[in-house]
């Protein structure tokens, strides 16, 4: 991000440069940048409180003044202590002959509904494996899991990319489960810790990892301290 | 799991050196065009999807609101961004302060990149510029860029 800023610069438009990690975006150095010690993903800091973001607007723009390169740290964090995660009811177990994963994953499919009318697809299934066929893909990440190579497991594209569609499916899920706006990292605790289909896509990473798949196949399918 | 422990992970990753910062006096903010630019790999769902190493950009439109992340990394919070775009693209947020004069006006026309890049001569060299020529064809003059 800090890099475009160098070039935008260059080319003649006035950047600020928002940043939540302090390394990258102190040592990058763009021409005016507003450290943010916020969660990954949520640059603005609060989604639903636009007061908040106006804060944090107002301290951006507000480096437009300075009369050469700044570097200024937002005035408030938002920690994330490693400790919440979504409390979502899951499912009661419907089809006694199916994988828990795929029971479970059909089980969500209305809440999964629930919140994409509520909030739209933004991060949901659909990447390459919509709604519809996300039990398909549990189905091949539980082949691999069992022990079947991962590209005899019908996976139906590039691991990572799919395992990406069953965490937001997951994920969206849980926001037509929940009442309130998660913490950061809240939603994927609950889908990696306390889900089957998050347990499935974690064990069949496992699996590529023990079979020496190459490494950038199997890592990207959970978030890197996995 | 932790923000902390993802963060570490990538703290240390070498970034690009500027021998020289480029710096441009803009206009006073109450008549600047203002653009959002943002490495969330966002596109509209009818746009292309970001490829692995997709070093280009995609045009977000301020006039519609069914932005879709197409991010590679799972190494970040999507839930925020799927309940309120403005954690990531305040662009609801730049309307108002457009409304009540902050900024001039808002840029029509927004752009996407792909964060997760290891080699950013692509960018550096081809998308960065051509992008930065798009937004000042269209007249903006101060670019805010969010990460993600």
């Amino acid at each position: 991000m800090s890099t475009l800023a160098h070039v935008f610069e260059a080319e003649g438009l006035a950047t600020i440069a928002l940043g939540s990690q302090r390394n990258q975006i102190a040592n990058t150095a763009p021409p005016r940048g507003l450290w943010c010690d916020f969660p990954l993903g949520r640059p603005l800091g609060r989604p639903g409180d636009a007061e908040f973001q106006h804060r944090v607007l107002a301290d951006a723009f507000a480096l437009l003044d300075a009369g050469g390169p700044v570097f200024e740290t937002f005035e408030e964090s938002i920690e994330d202590d490693g400790t919440e995660i979504m409390a979502c009811p899951l499912p009661p177990r419907h089809d006694p002959d199916a994988h828990p994963a795929v029971d479970e994953a059909r089980g969500l499919r209305p809440a999964y509904d629930r919140a994409v009318a509520r909030y739209g697809n933004r991060v949901g299934a659909g990447r390459v494996v919509d709604a519809d066929h996300i039990v398909e893909a549990i189905e091949a990440f539980v082949r691999v899991a069992d022990g079947t190579h991962w590209k005899e497991a019908a996976i139906p594209g590039i691991p990572a990319r799919v395992a990406q569609d069953v965490r937001g499916y997951y994920e969206t899920a849980a926001l037509g489960l929940a009442d309130h706006v998660p913490g950061a990292w809240a939603g994927t605790r609950w889908f990696f810790d306390h889900t089957e289909g998050g347990n499935t896509v974690l064990a069949a990473r496992e699996a590529m990892r023990v079979a020496e798949v190459k490494h950038a196949v199997w890592f990207y399918m959970a978030p890197g301290d996995r | 799991m932790a923000d902390e422990q993802v963060k570490a992970m990538t703290a240390d990753i070498e970034t690009p050196v500027f021998e020289r910062t480029a710096f441009t006096r803009p206009k006073p903010l109450r008549e600047a065009t203002v653009a959002i630019v943002t490495s969330a790999s966002l596109h509209h769902p009818d746009d292309d999807d970001f490829a692995p190493g997709d070093t280009g950009y995609r045009v977000l439109s301020a006039a519609r609101r069914d932005y879709v992340m197409g991010h590679w990394s799972p190494n970040f919070d999507t839930t925020g961004f799927a309940v309120d775009i403005n954690t990531v693209f305040p662009i609801d947020r730049l309307d108002e302060l457009a409304a009540r004069g902050v900024i001039g006006s808002v840029a029509t026309e927004h752009l996407a990149y792909a964060g997760n890049q290891f080699d950013l001569s692509a960018v550096r060299l081809d998308s960065g510029p051509a992008g930065a020529k798009q937004l000042l064809a269209q007249g903006v003059d101060v670019v805010l860029l969010t990460p993600v």
